[in-house]
């Protein structure tokens, strides 16, 4: 499609007017920038009855220990959780192309589940999992190797444990297409030149799905940071994240101007997380497509 | 699994690491699910697992629970109306970017991706504030709004990638056999483009049911939600009925996952 030929009579009925686009820009420019930009503007109000101007609640914010240990633990969280599903997802990825048709089938259904089920449902598991009379303490008990129900539930590693199944399809997904596109030839070469498996692994194999890791790495990382529902109830009262803090800001106190300051600080977070992401994604492809 | 060709300690040891860890990790993955359809079939008045006996009491509980009902009621309605004004908007969205190459496509692309990865919340506080500004209460109207800003990125993602595999020769054989514009994308276009319309439309469905970031601000008790209802239900006491909920839920999630996967591919799709 060179952009640069004069437009073919052919040309118009192939492709669509980006017109069509136009629409659904709108309602994004109504209904998904426009509260952005208000959400800022209310963030710079220095009292809840939104009266005067000034940045108090970032400096709020950014002065206040409690604060910044909140979204410290919250994007440490992420970075757990993110470890944990390319440790587990990569592997069922390779497993995945090297198994029988019908496998595969079973196996990217296992995969899916957890993307379409619902998050309340997926947690509410972990929960009977996790709990005093849950599976893990009731076998750990029956084994005689605990003498009294082990406390899993409300802990940091549960939550990330819980994060990481809710999360791995976002992992997955996009490890067994970067790996679907990779040359079978290449691993056969280096296999052929003397290489074993785990050098081939790390030295061909992994470096050529990086675009893919990259990719997956940034679903889960963002995903993980936002996951309201897991992070409170497998979490609990103790650990407080981001996205718990703003609500309880939001609705319980009701102070929309500092509840404003996190979700703008939040958001500052993420998109920067974006961005190193998307540049170290590029770096790869150029890396792949030499 | 096709093991390499020299039985060495290299071929054993990462053999072994890559099935164990992948082995791990579908036990992570399907361990959940199962163990709150067994715990559903308890019949105790606790989640213990294994459950001290089977029965069908917390499922006939739940035909006496009207809270559940209604908030499964008002789910169902809304992500209904989402999908419809998503797959709309976004099916004329994907035509117009797919194929387009200028740096308007590119921004709009972007544009309409973001609500995927930036933090739920802090959308569903904005467009809060956004309504009480404008004045516009909190109602069925204002939960389809922000519900599709967070579920018309699927549509688009799937509609752009069948659009991609669309060979335009098609398109051109009929324009030049006399088909009008619109006429071909009844007839070509839209036939051909249309799995990928579904899966993307069942993924919206699916996320707007079990949205709750954005409905946790734009609902009130006269628009409650299931899965809030669920979440608030857990805060509370660990109930067994939500576990017959789930049961339901995850019964339900998996017949239409496999009937999406037979008419719609939906496993190619999501890649």
């Amino acid at each position: 499609m060179a952009s640069t030929a004069p437009p073919s009579p052919l040309r118009t009925v192939t492709a669509y007017e980006l017109k069509l686009a136009w629409p659904l820009g709108a309602f994004f420019l109504l209904f998904f920038l426009a509260p952005l930009v208000l959400l800022f503007f209310v963030s710079l109000y220095t009292n809840t009855e939104m009266t005067n101007f000034g940045p108090t609640q970032y400096a709020k914010f950014l002065f206040d220990p409690f604060s910044l240990k909140v979204l410290g633990s919250t994007l440490w969280l992420g970075v757990e959780v993110t470890a944990l599903c390319l440790l587990l997802g990569f592997p069922l990825a390779y497993v995945y192309l090297r198994v029988p048709g019908w496998a595969q089938g079973v196996l990217i259904l296992i995969v899916l589940l957890p993307l379409l089920t619902s998050v309340v449902v997926r947690t509410f598991a972990w929960i009977v999992i996790l709990g005093r009379q849950g599976i893990v303490n009731t076998v750990l008990l029956d084994l005689g190797l605990i003498d009294s129900p082990l406390r899993l539930l409300y802990t940091e590693g549960g939550v990330v444990v819980a994060l990481a199944q809710v999360q791995m399809p976002l992992m997955v997904l996009p490890l067994i297409t970067a790996l679907t596109r990779i040359d079978p030839n290449l691993s056969d070469a280096s296999a052929a030149l003397g290489a074993g498996y785990w050098r081939t692994f790390f030295k061909v194999t992994l470096p050529l799905t990086l675009p893919g890791v990259i990719a997956g790495c940034l679903l889960t990382y963002a995903a993980a940071l936002s996951a309201f529902i897991t992070q409170t109830l497998v979490g609990g009262g103790q650990m407080l994240f981001m996205p718990m803090y703003l609500y309880q800001q939001a609705s319980t106190l009701n102070n929309w101007p500092f509840a404003a300051a996190i979700s703008f600080i939040f958001l500052v977070a993420v998109l920067a997380v974006i961005t190193i992401f998307n540049m170290l994604g590029k770096i790869s492809q150029g890396y792949v497509n030499v | 699994m096709r093991f390499g060709r020299r039985n060495d300690l290299d071929t054993v040891t990462f053999h072994g690491v890559m099935v164990l860890l992948a082995a791990v990790c579908v036990v992570i993955l399907i361990a959940p699910t199962l163990i709150v359809l067994i715990v559903s079939f308890t019949n105790g008045f606790s989640l213990k697992f294994p459950p001290p006996g089977y029965s069908l009491r917390w499922y006939a509980a739940l035909i006496d629970a009207w809270q559940l009902h209604f908030a499964a009621l008002n789910s169902l309605k809304i992500a209904l109306w989402t999908t419809g004004l998503s797959i709309v908007l976004g099916v004329a969205a994907a035509l117009g970017i797919a194929h387009s190459k200028t740096l308007t496509a590119k921004v709009l692309d972007s544009l309409f991706m973001s609500p995927l990865v930036l933090p739920a919340l802090a959308f569903g506080l904005s467009a809060l504030m956004l309504f009480s500004v404008v004045g516009l209460p909190v109602s069925p109207l204002t939960l389809v709004i922000g519900h599709t800003i967070v579920c018309v990125p699927y549509v688009i993602r799937t509609s752009v990638a069948a659009l991609a595999q669309l060979d335009p020769v098609l398109l051109e054989s009929s324009a030049s056999l006399g088909a009008s514009r619109l006429y071909s994308f009844r007839r070509i276009t839209l036939p051909l483009i249309r799995p990928g319309i579904m899966a993307g439309g069942f993924i919206a469905f699916m996320s707007s049911f079990d949205n709750v970031p954005v409905s946790l601000f734009l609902r009130d008790a006269r628009t409650d939600m299931l899965p809030i209802r669920m979440w608030q239900d857990l805060e509370g006491k660990l109930d067994v009925t939500i576990a017959a909920v789930s049961g339901v839920l995850i019964v339900f999630t998996i017949a239409m996952m496999i009937l999406m996967e037979r008419v719609a591919g939906l496993s190619r799709r999501l890649r």
